[in-house]
């Protein structure tokens, strides 16, 4: 859990992806409860709604559910769905800043690709 | 609570405090009412709880004018950054005339803030510091529990641990009822995780009305060299631009996704600072 947020981007997205970084790291399991809308408001001071927001994204991905009353849990193929998902955005969200930043770093393809392969860097993340 | 603000003018001789504005506030949210020293806020909040009457144009609240009107004005409660209260009363005076005045008063919520903020209910209020008299508004407001309770920069010389009481027992009461909360500060870094709508007001016009967490998606600062960037952003409506050695930076409207697929350089841009480029007083871009 983060200590506090970044507010140059949208609070719920934070929201979201923390508990979606808390489900692919095994911290949070299938089946299990997550925070309350209230109680992320609460240790982030942030407005009801917007953590509300981040929350709602994830039951309409099926990566969380609601039980009436009792609070929302961690479904079965959360983290199945969530490799999913990450794998589609590794490209934008890892290769093009990779790629850019080579460019201009002068650093040619085959380059790229011995770094790619160096063993000792092997860095699951 | 639905507030309904057109064409709202207020003159001072020739000054307009206030020069035809516009928009809807609705429903429970905590609203953040911002701009410069000057932007009208406290005008505006002065004719929303009927203390004062509009030039031109008019406010309805759930579709009637709050002026003189006892209905709403028991369901709105305005504390101000100062002068609240009657310097001869004491504090407990000051509790039992609110509390017959506001029909949802909390008197536990009132006690327990005043021992959190450990205010004496003998004091007057002439014998109290800055920071004390802040507490005793922001006690009276929460307690209030007024379906629109407004804060006009409510803690001049609270210290920052008050403050953040403060905003946690806001929360809390929020989470609790929901309320109308419209809240005007400068301390904006302090409160903006808090707002779900914000208001900038300058030179008496509304620049801007937006979901906050829409502002904290589409406005962006992207930075790289001036001729990336001055081609990024054309067609764009851009809020400011700087430039060091060959390298630009200009602050626009639109999404961190699209300026990446560019390969430029992207953040976000935090809600005081776009306040500070779209009230700075000078012509627009």
């Amino acid at each position: 859990m983060k200590n506090s947020l970044d507010e140059s981007k949208p609070i719920f997205m934070q929201i979201k992806e923390q508990l979606e970084d808390s489900i692919i790291n095994g911290t949070i399991k299938a089946g299990e409860r997550v925070p309350s809308t209230n109680e992320f408001a609460a240790f982030y001071k942030i407005n009801p709604a917007t953590a509300a927001k981040g929350i709602n994204e994830l039951v309409a991905e099926d990566i969380l559910f609601k039980r009436r009353g009792v609070g929302m849990f961690v479904t079965d193929d959360a983290m199945q769905i969530l490799i999913e998902s990450r794998k589609k955005t590794f490209y934008e969200n890892y290769m093009l800043p990779l790629k850019s930043e080579a460019i201009k770093l002068q650093i040619s393809v085959e380059e790229l690709m011995d770094m790619v392969k160096r063993e000792d860097i092997s860095n699951e993340n | 609570m639905k507030i309904e603000v057109k064409s709202l003018t207020k003159k001072y001789g020739d000054h307009r405090a206030l020069n035809d504005i516009s928009f809807i506030l609705d429903g429970p949210k905590i609203y953040g009412l911002l701009g410069r020293n000057g932007a009208g806020k406290t005008t505006f909040m002065d004719i929303l709880s009927g203390h004062i009457m509009a030039s031109n144009g008019e406010i309805l609240i759930n579709g009637e004018n709050p002026f003189d009107n006892q209905r709403l004005t028991e369901s709105i409660c305005l504390i101000k950054e100062g002068q609240n209260f009657k310097r001869d009363l004491k504090i407990k005076n000051v509790l039992k005339i609110y509390s017959y005045f506001y029909p949802n008063w909390d008197q536990e919520l009132a006690e327990n803030l005043i021992k959190e903020y450990n205010l004496d209910l003998n004091s007057k209020i002439k014998t109290l510091s800055k920071g004390m008299e802040s507490a005793l508004g922001i006690t009276v407001g929460l307690a209030s529990k007024a379906p629109i309770t407004i804060f006009d920069e409510p803690y001049i010389g609270l210290d920052a641990p008050s403050r953040k009481k403060f905003y946690e027992i806001m929360l809390e009461e929020y989470q609790e009822k929901p309320r109308m909360i419209i809240f005007s500060t400068h301390l904006i870094d302090e409160v903006s995780l808090l707002f779900e709508e914000v208001l900038i007001l300058r030179e008496g016009s509304l620049v801007l009305q937006e979901e906050s967490e829409i502002l904290r998606n589409n406005t962006i600062a992207v930075s790289g060299t001036i001729e990336e960037v001055e081609t990024f952003i054309s067609g764009k409506e851009v809020i400011e631009k700087k430039q060091l050695a060959g390298m630009m930076t200009a602050y626009i409207y639109g999404t961190v996704e699209e300026a990446k697929m560019f390969g430029l350089n992207v953040e976000g841009v935090p809600i005081q600072e776009l306040m500070i480029y779209l009230t700075e007083r000078k012509k627009g871009a």
